[in-house]
């Protein structure tokens, strides 16, 4: 067997993965001076090779259809002119899912993970997200009152724009100016005001103002295919890159972690990870390990990194780890609006996606028949035209000819449409294990997921149709698509990206497997970093909430390890 | 072995994304000026390219389709694209080449003889007529509206993401703004065609 080579070096640190969790914990703990080695599984991002922000389509031969036309027979998982991002099949790392159920599990393998191409959609949990009144799913060993200074710190630093709404349901936040609504968002804020549903300024992280040395953004609305300027907020730009300059921080890629070496006393001595380029396995020493790989894949890390102390996977006692799978429970619905047909030509790019939205509004109603709620995200206007584009178009009119040419020059930013995101209540049914049958090309045994919708779920999705529809035809829209089946039309899981919890924080160690600072309770010396931690799937995107939980035990390792606690 | 990275400088300022865009792409504040700028793709002149997928027959058939599809689209090059996306993928060659061989045959059985491309103008557009509404939908005509749905389909894709399709149905944006705002002409014309007015 080949030796595997251990690091000559100790390092203070090991953070596993450089997403939004573990580009904060590079980023506090080597501004607190603590040396730190960034494991990513993924290469490093060259945002100026890597990024395709203000290509046309026509500058590339195949237009976004990918090199094998990809994306007109449903084999292309993400556009073309994203930024690299990962994938739900990575080639090698497979995953496996429980016989008649679905789960896809989206994989970013690349310095800054998935914030290189999230939507930044940046929403504080509120005090009954952290503290549920109606029981239905466990409290968080936080309020929001604690969680509050480390939400101000994170918006401060990645910049989110809003407005001051003293909405329970959408707390406020430390905000960018706002950016102004597009001419379907002022329709969509007319009809929202006839239903008597808010619409407010979005909260997003993109930078209506220059912050910490980043650029106020240009409005090309192309934040998805990456920012040059950085002016919206990546975990590579903001944080990564700039902690690479102090001298503290160690980058390693192309790494993939196998599992947490502990020793006798139950603290983790050091990461053993493979190193892609050549497959062999190397070993890097630590004092501490933030392992911040993604909810799902920082479970797979823990209850593969097993020992006679910890037979059932590190960190691991209370059997928590990989229980209370969630994803955010999304469904869409679109119309073609009239008012807008024709409407005269101008620039509607603004920053990438919604200018408005609308915060769940319903919160403590008694009629619903389900519990929780959703918020929902707007899209329309004079998108740049793509692949696609005019199917809807095409397929409503048919035909050819100046007839066809006249339709689509009418209905060029004549449709609306609508995203429900909405909470899942944490179930029994659905979680990850290690499947015994299976390895990655790594040799690592790989997950099998279970996962199941309830009642809950698909009653809300029924009722996201309902107040969609009511809005498309209140601006005198049409709604397009066939009849509506809730069970057909939940999102899979998984597929809306947002995946939390499987390391689950608590008071208790019998039912948790990390405490209030995500810190394991068998392990003094391991954090979790991501959305492993969260207890529920609040219907508010998670990165923020990822952001400024990583804050808080960043700065908490850090103090321990100065007083010599760790 | 470790490959600690160099830190990769990224101080862009707005200035130096002004000058990226710039250099690369065609800046303008506005989208004529900076669809005028851009860099054109490579022209189309059917004389010089040689279709990689599509037999000459087929590419000529094609062309005279395309311009029936959406008119212009000839010149934007649709039919290259479509030549392209035939030779990445046999899934594509396929439906074209097989959907361009029923239109010759259906075109000779309805015209003693003669192909797609040799007969009249309104004996295409007769044949027009009946494939590209799915309403025709028959036994005799099912593979036809089939392929008409993905000729149309490509030929729309082709020529709004070229830079005549983007400049007629007006797109303004791809461009670096120091503020973002929206014309209020714009905001009145939709208020006024709404059931807000």
């Amino acid at each position: 067997m080949l030796q595997v080579s251990r690091s000559p070096q100790v390092f203070d640190v090991v953070v596993i993965g450089s997403g939004a969790g573990g580009g904060t914990a590079v980023k506090i703990l080597t501004d607190a001076g603590i040396r730190v080695a960034l494991l990513e599984a993924g290469p490093m991002l060259t945002p100026e090779k890597d990024f395709k922000e203000h290509v046309w389509p026509y500058q590339v031969d195949h237009r976004g259809a990918g090199p094998h036309a990809a994306s007109y027979f449903g084999r292309q998982q993400w556009g073309y002119f994203s930024a690299p991002n990962g994938y739900w099949d990575v080639p090698g790392e497979p995953y496996t899912v429980a016989q008649g159920e679905q789960w896809r599990w989206f994989r970013s393998r690349i310095i800054g993970g998935r914030t290189n191409h999230y939507g930044r959609i940046s929403l504080r949990f509120s005090d009954y997200d952290f503290q549920p009144e109606d029981g239905l799913s466990d409290p968080w060993p936080v309020t929001y009152d604690e969680m509050s200074p480390y939400y101000d710190k994170a918006e401060g630093f990645i910049g989110v724009t809003g407005t001051k709404e003293g909405l329970r349901t959408a707390p406020d936040g430390n905000f960018l100016p706002p950016i102004s609504p597009r001419v379907h968002e002022v329709l969509v804020q007319k009809a929202c005001g006839k239903l008597n549903i808010p619409c407010i300024p979005s909260r997003m992280a993109m930078l209506t103002k220059s912050v910490n040395g980043r650029a106020a953004c240009h409005y090309c609305g192309q934040c998805g295919r990456g920012c040059f300027s950085a002016s919206a907020f990546s975990s590579s730009q903001a944080m990564i890159f700039p902690a690479m300059k102090t001298g503290k921080l160690t980058v390693f890629t192309g790494a993939m972690a196998r599992e947490l070496i502990s020793d006798s006393s139950g603290k983790v001595t050091a990461v053993s990870y493979v190193d892609k380029a050549t497959r062999t396995e190397k070993q890097i020493r630590c004092r501490a390990a933030v392992v911040a790989a993604s909810a799902c894949e920082s479970a797979r890390l823990l209850l593969n990194s097993k020992s006679p102390r910890f037979p059932n996977g590190i960190a691991n006692t209370s059997g928590m780890v990989g229980r209370y799978l969630t994803d955010t429970v999304g469904y869409a619905l679109g119309g073609s609006v009239p008012a807008l047909a024709g409407m005269p030509r101008h620039n509607s790019d603004g920053i990438g996606g919604m200018h408005v939205y609308v915060p769940w509004w319903l919160y403590g109603d008694k009629n619903k028949d389900f519990p929780r709620g959703y918020h929902i995200e707007i899209s329309g206007g004079f998108g740049m035209p793509q692949l696609g584009t005019f199917n809807g178009v095409c397929n409503r009119y048919q035909g050819y000819g100046k007839q066809l040419k006249d339709h689509i020059h009418e209905e060029f930013g004549a449709n609306v449409s609508f995203s429900g995101r909405g909470e899942m209540i944490p179930n029994k049914n659905s979680y990850c294990e290690i499947d015994p049958q299976r390895v990655d090309q790594w040799g690592i045994p790989v997950l099998r997921f279970h996962f199941q919708w309830s009642d809950s779920e698909i009653n809300q999705v029924r009722h996201m149709h309902q107040t969609f529809s009511a809005l498309i035809e209140t601006m005198g829209g049409r709604v397009s698509g066939a009849p509506f089946d809730s069970k057909a039309a939940i999102s899979a899981g998984g597929s809306i990206i947002h995946e939390a919890g499987a390391v689950r924080m608590g008071a208790d160690p019998k039912t948790s497997a990390l405490n209030k600072y995500c810190q394991a309770h068998d392990v003094k010396n391991l954090f979790v970093c991501d959305a492993g931690p969260f207890v529920s799937n609040p219907d508010k995107n998670v990165t923020l909430s990822i952001v400024a939980f990583a804050w808080r035990s960043s700065e908490y390792l850090a103090e321990e390890m100065r007083k010599g606690n760790v | 072995m470790s490959d600690a990275m160099k830190p990769n400088p990224l101080d862009f300022s707005r200035r130096d994304v002004l000058v990226q865009i710039g250099a690369g792409i065609g800046m303008a504040a506005a989208g004529e000026s900076a669809l005028s700028a851009q860099t054109a793709p490579a022209a189309h002149t059917a004389a010089v390219y040689a279709p990689k997928a599509l037999t000459a027959h087929e590419y000529a058939t094609m062309e005279n389709l395309s311009e029936w599809i959406v008119p212009g689209a000839r010149a934007a090059g649709a039919t290259q694209f479509i030549d392209f996306l035939c030779n990445a993928t046999d899934d594509m060659k396929v439906i074209f080449t097989g959907g361009l061989a029923w239109l010759d045959d259906a075109m000779r059985r309805r015209t003693d003889g003669k192909d797609f491309i040799s007969a009249s103008q309104d004996q295409q557009k007769d044949m027009l007529d009946l494939i590209a509404f799915r309403e025709n939908n028959s036994p005799e005509f099912g593979p036809g509206i089939q392929f008409f749905n993905w000729a149309r389909r490509l030929v729309v894709d082709a020529y709004y993401t070229s830079p005549a399709g983007i400049k007629e149905v007006g797109y303004m944006g791809n461009s670096a703004m120091s503020k973002f705002s929206v014309p209020q002409e714009a905001v009145d014309y939709a208020l006024k065609r709404s059931p807000f007015a």
